[in-house]
């Protein structure tokens, strides 16, 4: 059995900068958790210190001038979900993004009103 | 279409409403066919750090720095309105990802689970999920050429499904033929909560 060394660091491995060293290395973000489908949006405030933030912050800040989802800016940037999230989290800690959690649309939770605009709007598509 | 009763009052800002619908089923089921058939489909990538739910049954003997898995989905947007839109994702079938299942679940409207009467078994997984977290689903037989065509009862017998569950054919190719998919879901969704009220 070859060591662990041998058996990723070859030539078929693949790049060697993991999606996650653009996180430091980091796997979950910081502050409370949020939705896939939250909506991320910027807030007009400064950017102190730009040398802190990669480009990765920079694309996603530039989506974020609409309220934009947590999903499309993931797919818009094509980076991992994961990645994305930890990104978001920053910003939303130097106060540059504000996160709004969707209204609750689980089944139990949802307003039947909406779920009949639903109906409408996919019996018109 | 006329909207009256659904703006909401001048000047307050319209808050994004965002429905999450599941579409979920065995390898090669036409789930990414059926989701770009009636969305704009966009790629979605997920590298996610191994959890502890999901190592016991990825087996990492030997490759012990493998900390992260590579999962693509299917993502699809359909707006409805500028302040509602509907999300499908598109879960990877195999059990070992239900890790990523139960963060696309959280919040979900819905499910559609989508099977082949050649492999009834594969959709097996999903349904139990489904079932277990009260998460309202349907099943949606993808009619593919040349598969035996089985009757609805047949189907529901082989699943051991509750009466009141839709089951519907469809041909995941077909955007009018996904659009009824989704709407039958909805109403099933209203009658489901409605009984829930009810009771």
């Amino acid at each position: 059995m070859p060591s662990n060394e041998e058996r990723w660091l070859d030539a078929e491995a693949g790049p060697v900068v993991r999606p996650y060293a653009l996180t430091q290395g980091r796997t979950r973000h910081s502050g409370e958790a949020f939705d896939l489908v939250a909506t991320v949006t910027t807030t007009q405030a400064r950017i102190r210190d730009p040398g802190g933030l990669g480009p990765e912050h920079f694309s996603v800040l530039q989506l974020a001038q609409r309220p934009t989802t947590v999903v499309d800016i993931a797919s818009d940037v094509d980076l991992p979900l994961g990645v994305v999230r930890i990104l978001i989290g920053d910003l939303r800690e130097l106060g540059l993004v504000t996160i709004q959690a969707p209204v609750p649309m689980m089944a139990q939770q949802i307003d039947r009103n909406t779920l009949r605009e639903v109906l409408h709007g996919l019996r018109g598509l | 279409m006329v909207y009256g009763g659904y703006e909401p009052a001048s000047g307050a800002p319209r808050r994004h409403r965002a429905i999450k619908i599941l579409l979920a089923g065995g390898f090669g089921v036409g789930k990414t066919t059926l989701v770009g058939a009636v969305s704009e489909i966009r790629p979605l990538r997920t590298e996610e750090p191994l959890t502890e739910s999901s190592k016991h049954v990825d087996s990492t003997v030997g490759v012990e720095r493998k900390t992260t898995t590579t999962v693509a989905m299917d993502f699809g947007r359909i707006t409805l309105r500028e302040d509602l839109v509907l999300y499908l994702f598109g879960t990877p079938g195999q059990e070992r990802f239900w890790f990523m299942w139960d963060e696309l679940a959280l919040g979900a409207v819905g499910a559609v689970v989508l099977a082949d009467t050649r492999r009834l078994a594969d959709c097996f997984p999903a349904i139990d999920y489904f079932e277990r977290r009260d998460i309202p689903f349907i099943i949606a037989l993808n009619v593919f050429e040349g598969a035996r065509r089985y009757s609805v009862e047949d189907v529901r017998t082989a699943l051991d499904l509750d009466p009141s569950l839709p089951i519907v054919m469809c041909d995941a190719r077909s955007r009018e033929s996904a659009k009824e998919v989704l709407i039958t879901l909805i109403e099933h969704v209203l009658y489901v909560t409605d009984t829930t009220v009810a009771r």
